[in-house]
């Protein structure tokens, strides 16, 4: 039982190529074909049990021991500031953490700039970093709306290929950090399977285009 | 008559240990206030793991913490005492602001310092504590060792602004965001795949040395790595070396440590249990400069490990009706104590983890 690895995985299309990619170098699972609604899925043989969670509850899993290693984006792993060792850049779903507005937004040093995210803790950092004061109204989706119908004057989210950005008339104003898929592993886990977590994260990084 | 058995659960019986362990080498128990001046703390606020201090006011309207740390107030305490050389454990009580619902979290830390100076001894008899800490809650420990001098000989090639996000990315173990950073920064690439290449060093000590000799660069990192070398040595002669690996990921702030520091992991719980390391800086910032290193032990950690701390189970359950006289419940009660067994007296005997105990009834409906 000790040597077995325990994965949270984000559901959705990123995990499932994420276990794609797992399964390629020799983490495979059986039971994880089946459809069905178990929540925890062995592999005795290749010493491995998935579980599925929500993307933004992998790092939490993680951190916490319940999961030794994990795959989440970037943006969670700042968002969280999760105490984990982020062992690779899976360069998967690669996007980026942007400011955007109205194409004809201008910025008024006079007030207090007001920007609409699900990033608190990302757009508040990046501000300060600025030394510039703002008020964070946070949303949980459809971030595009409240510059639209002048709730904020910018928001703070996710851009992928700027489509949907594009289509409500927004641009990005600027760009704060590159967004990607990390493999992370839990501290002590790290310590207490190191030959097991090293040798999946060779076996990854081998497969990993350059 | 038999001796009671003394019941210590979870970190009440871990603090036990300890404290026994410590006595043994001569440290002497500090006792604190629950509070100390805020000023200490937003003073060297760096060297505190949080900085989510718990303040109020007292009757003069001086600025009081309910104390996060035991440290400063054992320094600050050396400092105006004037002591040369101060060995000492404390097992306090320290709260901190904690977790996504910013509640208050009273834990329970045990933890040791010595101030004064410093030789290889004292440096060794210190992390020779930490190991037998950790043995002392499982043998299923490791204790993780570095140097601050490794860190900022490692990064001394490279500009100071970008050391903060360096050393984050090295906590991390984030290698390839390291790259990245220095690869914007048009750090030399050598320079740049050394520091990565330390991030991700860990493995047992000897392992870890030879690797970290090909890293080595400078005067600084020779020095340290010779230090932890002649650690490694006396440990291994004391049969205290198998548990010690080499991990350049331990960040501590570099204002207030510098020397050797470390962190200490038991098998089942997440997180480091144990922390520590050399902080003569400390001493130096408050006027009295010295050698000073300690650790502390976060017995709070513990709790969810300890499968053993259950309820408090009595041997015995003595039960009683209306109309026992209460001078037999005693009489009977004081017998079966005088035989060593705990006993619960109780109107009760339905309740209380019958299967526990033997049930001993009285009174009217008694046979």
């Amino acid at each position: 039982m000790n040597t077995m690895i325990n994965i949270a995985l984000p559901k959705g299309r990123l995990g499932e190529k994420v276990y794609a990619l797992l399964e390629s170098v020799g983490y495979g699972c059986e039971a994880m074909k089946e459809s069905s609604r178990k929540l925890i899925f062995e592999d005795e043989q290749n010493g491995v049990r998935y579980f599925w969670v929500k993307p933004s509850d992998v790092a939490i899993y993680v951190e916490h021991g319940a999961a030794d290693v994990g795959v989440v984006g970037k943006d969670i792993l700042l968002e969280q500031q999760s105490d984990v060792y982020e062992l690779l850049d899976l360069k998967f779903g690669v996007c980026k953490m942007a400011v955007a507005g109205k194409r004809d937004f201008h910025p008024n040093p006079a007030k207090v700039l007001k920007v609409a995210t699900k990033f608190p803790h990302i757009a508040s950092r990046y501000y300060a970093s600025l030394s510039q004061e703002i008020e964070i109204i946070k949303l949980n989706g459809s971030i595009e709306l409240a510059p639209i119908l002048g709730m904020s004057d910018v928001i703070v989210d996710i851009v992928e290929t700027g489509t949907t950005l594009k289509e409500n008339d927004l641009v990005v104003l600027q760009d704060i950090v590159p967004i990607s898929a990390r493999f992370i592993a839990n501290k002590a886990s790290f310590k207490f399977k190191n030959e097991q977590i090293v040798c999946m994260q060779n076996r990854i990084c081998a497969h990993l285009p350059d | 008559m038999a001796e009671p058995k003394a019941r210590l659960q979870g970190d009440e019986k871990y603090a036990m240990e300890l404290q026994c362990l410590y006595e043994q080498f001569g440290y002497q128990k500090y006792k604190m206030s629950r509070f100390e001046e805020y000023a200490l703390y937003a003073e060297n606020k760096n060297f505190l793991i949080s900085d989510d201090i718990i303040t109020f006011s007292d009757r003069n309207g001086t600025l009081l913490a309910l104390k996060p740390d035991v440290t400063l107030s054992i320094v600050k305490h050396a400092v105006a005492s004037g002591e040369r050389d101060t060995k000492v454990y404390y097992n306090e009580h320290v709260y901190r602001v904690s977790g996504a619902a910013h509640a208050i979290k009273d834990i329970l830390q045990v933890g040791l310092e010595h101030i004064g100076k410093m030789d290889l001894y004292s440096v060794c008899e210190v992390i020779l504590l930490a190991v037998k800490s950790l043995g002392a809650i499982d043998p299923d420990f490791i204790l993780d060792l570095s140097h601050l001098g490794l860190l900022s000989g490692l990064l001394a090639d490279i500009p100071e602004q970008l050391h903060q996000k360096l050393l984050l990315c090295i906590s991390q173990k984030n290698s390839h965001e390291i790259l990245q950073i220095c690869a914007q920064h048009q750090i030399e690439q050598q320079t740049a795949q050394r520091v990565a290449a330390a991030a991700a060093l860990y493995a047992p000590f000897p392992q870890a040395l030879e690797q970290a000799k090909t890293l080595v660069s400078g005067d600084e990192m020779q020095n340290a790595l010779c230090e932890l070398e002649q650690i490694y040595a006396v440990l291994k002669s004391e049969g205290c070396a198998d548990k010690l690996h080499l991990d350049f990921s331990i960040v501590n702030d570099m204002h207030y440590y510098n020397g050797v520091i470390f962190q200490g992991f038991v098998k089942g719980v997440p997180c480091p249990v144990l922390s520590g390391g050399r902080y003569d800086k400390l001493l130096e910032k408050m006027g009295a400069p010295t050698g000073a290193m300690g650790f502390a032990v976060y017995l709070d950690q513990l709790e969810r490990y300890d499968q053993s701390a259950q309820q408090c189970k009595a041997d015995v359950q003595l039960s009683y009706d209306e109309g026992t006289d209460p001078a037999l419940v005693f009489k009977t009660a004081r017998q079966l104590m005088q035989e060593g067994k705990t006993v619960l007296v109780s109107n009760d005997e339905t309740a209380h983890h019958k299967e526990a105990v033997k049930i001993i009834r009285m009174g009217e409906n008694a046979n």
